[in-house]
C-alpha cells in the first residue's frame, strides 16, 4: 500500500549546478587528508527529483535566542576581540532564504577549539565553547555576536597555519542546496600557504571572505564583519520561443 | 540581471562535532516507533581504515512515498514523529540512523523509483559533501526498475544496497578502493 501515484509526471523545481570552474574540489592534492578520502572515481550525475528538491526544513525547535551569542555562553564573558558578524543568506537568483538553520563553530581567540584532538599549546577559555546556532530571519538576514577566532597551526606542511575563520553550516530548503564552508576574514596574511582556502579556485576565492562593515561596528563594543551566504538557485530555463522559425 | 555567485564549500574539519553534534540527532524518527529499524554501516577511507570523524546525514521519504515538505506537490506526510531526516557522527567509523523504510517515489516521469534514503557524508579531508544513496537489497523488483540504478554497471550497484540485519539494514561506505561506494553529483 502506498500513497504514490505513478504515471503523473511531476513539475518539480530544478536546481541551477555551479559551474565546476567555480566549485571547490572534493579533493585537492596540496591538502593532505584528501590522499585517502577523497573518492576517486568520477561521481555519477543525478537528475533533481523529489528527493533532492525537497529538504529538512528544521531548526527553530532547536535554537534559543542565547545561541547567537558566542561570548555568553559559559556563564562568563569570553576573552578576545568581541566582533558581530552578519549578513543574508540567498539563492543564486537572489532570493533572501528564510527561516533557516545557520550552525557555527569556531576556535576561540587564541585559535584552539574545544575538541578532544586539539591539543597545542594555546589556551582553552573556560567561558567560550564555540557553538553558535540562528535561524535567519523573513528576509533570510542572520546575525552572530562572537570573538575573533585566532589562526593556529596545523600538520599539513612544514609551518602550516590555518588564516582565521568560523565554519557554517546551512540547510536551505532542498537536498541539493546543503552547504558547510568557511568564512574568512579580509586581508589575511596566511591564506598563501592554506591549501584549503587555495582549495578554492581563484575565482570564487573572494565569495569565502568576509567585509569589514563599520557601518555595523558598535561603538565602544564590537567590530562588525559582513558576509552573504549565497545557496544554489532555480535551473535556469533554456531561452524559448514560440515562433521556432529558425529551427521550422 | 548578475546573479549572485554560490558560495563554495569547504571541509568540515576535524572539529565539526563542536558545531554540529545534535541531542538525538541521529533519530529520525523516535525509537520506540512502530516498524522503526536502524540504518547501520562504516565508512572507510582508503586503506581500508574506519573513518571515526565523518558525519552521516539521511533524508527520505515516509512509508506512504511523500516527504514533509511544501514542494512535494502530493501533500504533507502522515506519519507523527517522522522527520525524514538523521544526523549521525560516525565514532569508530559507524553511523547509525534510527527510521522508517521510505516507501517508493514517483520519478516524475511516469514511473517509481525504488525506496531509497539520499545520504550526504562530510568529513576532514573532503572539501565538499559526497552525496550517495542507500538502497534496500530486498527490494528487488523495485530496484530493477528504479531509474538510477538502472544507469549504473551491475557491479557498481551493489555498492548501495543496504542488506537486512536483526535491526534493520546494514549498507558501508568506502570512500575509495575497489568497492568505492557510487557517489553522486547533484
Amino acid at each position: 500500500m502506498t500513497g504514490t501515484t505513478p504515471g503523473s509526471r511531476l513539475d518539480l523545481r530544478r536546481y541551477a549546478r555551479t559551474d565546476v570552474a567555480l566549485r571547490t574540489p572534493v579533493g585537492y592534492a596540496d591538502y593532505k587528508s584528501t590522499g585517502l578520502r577523497a573518492p576517486l572515481r568520477t561521481p555519477v550525475d543525478l537528475p533533481h527529483r523529489l528527493t533532492e528538491v525537497t529538504g529538512p526544513l528544521l531548526g527553530e525547535d532547536r535554537v534559543t535566542a542565547a545561541d547567537a551569542d558566542l561570548t555568553k555562553r559559559l556563564g562568563g564573558e569570553a576573552q578576545g576581540q568581541r566582533i558581530i558578524v552578519h549578513g543574508r543568506v540567498l539563492d543564486s537568483d537572489g532570493r533572501p532564504v528564510p527561516n533557516t538553520l545557520v550552525e557555527v563553530w569556531q576556535a576561540n581567540a587564541a585559535g584552539r577549539y574545544r575538541h578532544v584532538v586539539d591539543n597545542w599549546p594555546a589556551p582553552l577559555d573556560p567561558h567560550f565553547d564555540g557553538l553558535g546556532r540562528v535561524m535567519t530571519d523573513d528576509q533570510g538576514r542572520y546575525e552572530f555576536t562572537t570573538v575573533k577566532p585566532g589562526a593556529y597551526p596545523w600538520g599539513n606542511h612544514h609551518n602550516a597555519w590555518r588564516p582565521a575563520h568560523i565554519h557554517f553550516s546551512l540547510f536551505g530548503r532542498a537536498f541539493t542546496q546543503r552547504l558547510v564552508t568557511q568564512m574568512y576574514f579580509p586581508d589575511d596574511p596566511l591564506f598563501f600557504q592554506d591549501p584549503i582556502f587555495n582549495s578554492i579556485p581563484e575565482g570564487a576565492r573572494h565569495l569565502a571572505i568576509s567585509r569589514f562593515d563599520y557601518e555595523r561596528t558598535v561603538p565602544d563594543w564590537a567590530l562588525g564583519f559582513q558576509w552573504d551566504i549565497v545557496l544554489r538557485g532555480a535551473e535556469q530555463t533554456p531561452f524559448e520561443t514560440e515562433d521556432d522559425g529558425d529551427v521550422a | 540581471m548578475t546573479q549572485p555567485m554560490t558560495t563554495p564549500s569547504a571541509t568540515v574539519g576535524p572539529y565539526l562535532a563542536i558545531g554540529l553534534t545534535w541531542e538525538g540527532g541521529e533519530f529520525a524518527v523516535p525509537a520506540d516507533t512502530p516498524g522503526a529499524i536502524w540504518l547501520r554501516g562504516t565508512v572507510f577511507d582508503g586503506n581500508g581504515d574506519p573513518v571515526p570523524d565523518a558525519m552521516v546525514e539521511t533524508w527520505q521519504a515516509d512509508p506512504d512515498g511523500r516527504f514533509d515538505h511544501p514542494d512535494d506537490p502530493r501533500g504533507a506526510a502522515r506519519h507523527p514523529g517522522f522527520t525524514g531526516f538523521g544526523r549521525s557522527h560516525t565514532d569508530s567509523g559507524e553511523y547509525a540512523i534510527c527510521t522508517l523504510k521510505p516507501g517508493r517515489v514517483p520519478d516524475g516521469e511516469g514511473g517509481l523509483q525504488a525506496p531509497h534514503v539520499d545520504v550526504s557524508l562530510f568529513a576532514r579531508g573532503l572539501l565538499d559533501r559526497v552525496v550517495t544513496r542507500i538502497y534496500f537489497a530486498d527490494e528487488a523488483e523495485a530496484n530493477a526498475e528504479d531509474v538510477v540504478l538502472r544507469g549504473l554497471p551491475e557491479d557498481r550497484r551493489q555498492t548501495l544496497l543496504a542488506t537486512p540485519t536483526d535491526d534493520g539494514y546494514r549498507l558501508d561506505l568506502h570512500l575509495q578502493g575497489d568497492r568505492e561506494t557510487v557517489f553522486f553529483a547533484v
